[in-house]
């Protein structure tokens, strides 16, 4: 159905109406018996695109479905999500990735791209049917093994050549599997070291990254770091591009924020991998992501059921909630942001950098009506309770955060009004 | 005092409260009947998830002489190897109406994590690699039958520092006390940040352990476990003894008389050598009749409804 957006604030700059026909694009006037939605006051921005989602469909259909992560993204101002491949069974073949793509299509809220694993069953080991996958219907772009990394230098480099044929990227997970193991739980530094919780120490990272821009520029290929944490990992990146090496970067909202000695009560809420830093490593990426060293915003949105968390911290799992949270935690933390920055890192080069042409376009005639409409200065005290998530591990519960999302659109459909699901 | 997780949830002040308390209990051992009424219908679990023979057993004994009901359970044997979670087990014990939960486990954090889910006052008998704050206590509480106030005396601790929640619970308390602490351990056995950590918290770290000894009132020694080597901690049993270990040579670097304690269970030939394990100056066995006094007095503070 036709829409008009009145009088948002483009980009927070120019005041305007926006026009949406019935076929979901932006068009340049009113289009007959369209449906208004008030948008005073209100700033629009493309819609956001997460390039790290973790949606647990298939297999962990109690911690969160495509369906309820559809919501949380759409509620959280997103029309697009990148769904990680570490589920069960995992997203290596074709047929896996299709069936992601299609129960998102089903669910019609956003956008849900699959990521595609890099190796086969997350092992490290073999490939996985890369090639298959990008040439489905789902067009699959990401590849990552996420939740564990491509530790082998060999099928790292492989398969950074490998993606080339199609314009593919592999999304690392920096974790050097000798310097911070299974068992690795929390920053490696004091705190760690008086909690007597094993650590992680930031050079597992920085090692890893080292290597892959080299592997990068060794291959002609182009790298995506995920969940950047350490100021040694933004140091590296800084250099690599300044040498030219195809190399973009993400940082989560949690990082930009959440620092290591949230861990002093053993709260498993506040345990994710990579984990926490210092407030160093927290100034350090929140510079990066001004400069444009690190690219975007990813949520690694990591739901997790009850019974997964209510253990003894080294026992719980790894991960914290994100979609719903992102947006005004970026507002909040990155105080010199415009919002065409924010366009910038939570959209246009999310969509870039994961080839989805009709994401993150500029909202102007004939680029397709994905909107985010967001009120700039409320403050909202978050409640993890009244999530649309299936997971309660909301690390945010009970902070108050600037900025909030009213009104989201999607293709042209209101999924999103008045801060409530339609 | 509702619980004891942490030498840092205690005073000075408790700290000398419990000490006097297990010097009467002390005492006791020496009595030819040993039970005392005060406990008598208090119901105290010992809930051990890993492995233990001393902490456990002393834990049980004080209960029965303090005339608590004593129930052991071991979980490594129980539900939790059928998948039960550490809450669901906590929670099922003491709905059965506990009084006192004595808890070790091998997850750091896990007596805290306990505490905040029962009613029941929780005794951490070692979280993981976190605390084992009766040790302290007994450690210290042995330490000023030698040596008087701990004021200003040098207590060595000596040993693997980052996986020692023995340390961790020993250097909060020996500071607490006045003492001065250096702990001596090869860097790789020394605990992430313990540089900033030492500043703060006020002791001394030290790769030199002939050149402390000398200046020691008192040496802590700390179990190494033989298996650290695979995860490169240090490259042999013997390099290591002949760095870190309390050698028949190293006993003559010490002053006459110094007390040297050892939590056990010991290495002999490894961390410590026979000739010190059983030196006329050897507390060992001092520590564990120590151990007893102390959790008598700590299981009457928490259980028997007398502020500390």
């Amino acid at each position: 159905m036709a829409l008009v957006i009145k009088g948002a604030s483009l980009l927070g700059e120019t005041t305007a109406d926006l026009y949406v026909d019935d076929a979901g694009r932006l068009v340049d006037s009113a289009p007959d018996g369209a449906d208004t939605l008030d948008a005073d006051g209100l700033v629009a921005l493309p819609g956001l695109v997460d390039l790290h989602t973790h949606l647990r469909e298939p297999g962990r259909e109690d911690a969160e479905t495509i369906l309820t992560g559809s919501q949380a993204a759409a509620l959280g101002g997103y029309t697009a999500v990148l769904a990680m491949a570490n589920t069960s069974p995992v997203t290596d073949t074709a047929e896996a990735a299709l069936r992601v793509w299609e129960l998102g299509r089903e669910a019609g809220l956003v956008h849900v791209q699959p990521i595609g694993a890099v190796t086969r069953g997350l092992g490290g080991e073999e490939l996985a049917e890369l090639g298959l996958m990008a040439r489905s219907r789902a067009q699959v772009r990401v590849f990552s093994d996420d939740g564990k990394c491509v530790h082998d230098a060999r099928v790292m480099r492989r398969a950074l050549e490998y993606v080339k044929a199609f314009d593919g990227v592999i999304s690392q997970h920096s974790q050097d599997p000798t310097l911070a193991g299974p068992s690795a739980c929390c920053h490696e530094g004091e705190i760690s070291g008086r909690l007597g919780l094993a650590g992680w120490p930031g050079i597992a990272e920085e090692v890893i990254v080292a290597r892959d821009v080299m592997l990068a520029r060794h291959t002609g290929s182009r790298v995506h770091v995920a969940h950047v944490t350490t100021g040694g990992s933004v140091e590296v990146i800084r250099w690599a591009k300044a040498q030219g090496i195809d190399v973009t970067a993400e940082v989560t909202p949690h990082h930009l924020m959440l620092t290591t000695d949230l861990l002093i009560g053993y709260d498993p809420t506040f345990k994710v991998n990579p984990p926490l830093r210092p407030d160093e490593d927290v100034q350090a990426l929140r510079a990066a992501l001004a400069d444009g060293t690190i690219d975007v915003v990813a949520t690694d949105h990591a739901p997790h059921a009850r019974h997964d968390k209510e253990h003894a911290f080294a026992d719980a799992a790894f991960g914290m909630l994100g979609l719903e949270t992102a947006l005004s935690v970026v507002r909040t933390v990155m105080e010199d942001f415009s919002w065409a920055d924010i366009a910038r890192v939570m959209s246009t080069t999310p969509a870039r950098i994961a080839g989805l042409s009709g994401q993150g376009q500029p909202l102007m005639t004939g680029s397709a009506a994905h909107v985010v409409l967001i009120d700039p200065d409320a403050q909202v005290t978050v409640d993890r309770d009244s999530s649309v998530s299936l997971s309660r591990n909301n690390p945010w519960h009970g902070r108050t955060l600037t900025g909030r999302v009213v009104h989201t659109v999607y293709g042209g459909r209101v999924t999103v009004r008045d801060g409530g699901l339609v | 005092m509702k619980h004891l997780l942490s030498i840092d949830d205690l005073d000075v002040a408790e700290i000398e409260a419990i000490f006097a308390t297990a010097a009467e209990m002390h005492d006791v051992q020496t009595r030819d009947v040993k039970k005392l009424p005060v406990l008598r219908g208090r119901t105290v679990v010992n809930m051990f998830f890993e492995d233990s023979t001393r902490t456990r057993s002393s834990f049980e004994i004080a209960g029965k002489w303090l005339s608590a009901d004593v129930i052991n359970i071991s979980a490594k044997g129980s539900s939790t190897s059928k998948g039960e979670s550490l809450r669901d087990t906590v929670l099922t014990v003491c709905a059965m109406g506990v009084d006192g939960l004595v808890i070790r486990h091998p997850a750091s954090g896990s007596a805290l994590q306990a505490s905040q889910w029962v009613d029941a006052a929780v005794v951490n008998a070692g979280d993981g690699q976190h605390e084992h704050p009766t040790q302290a206590l007994l450690d210290a509480y042995t330490l000023r039958r030698h040596l008087g106030s701990l004021r200003d005396r040098h207590v060595a601790v000596i040993g693997d520092l980052t996986h020692s929640r023995v340390f961790r619970s020993n250097v909060q308390c020996l500071t607490k006390l006045g003492a001065r602490v250096t702990v001596v351990a090869p860097p790789t056995l020394m605990p992430a940040g313990i540089v900033p950590w030492s500043r703060s918290a006020g002791f001394e770290t030290s790769y030199d352990m002939d050149e402390v000894l000398p200046r020691a009132d008192a040496v802590m020694m700390l179990r190494v476990q033989r298996e650290r080597m695979s995860g490169a901690f240090f490259p042999s049993a013997r390099e290591y003894t002949v760095g870190y270990g309390l050698t028949r040579n190293r006993l003559s670097l010490l002053k006459p008389d110094v007390p040297i304690c050892h939590p056990g269970p010991m290495n002999r030939g490894l961390e410590i050598a026979a000739d010190a394990a059983d030196a006329a100056q050897s507390v060992v066995l001092e520590q564990v009749s120590s151990g007893l006094a102390i959790r008598m007095a700590v299981l009457y503070h928490l259980l028997a409804g007398e502020e500390v």
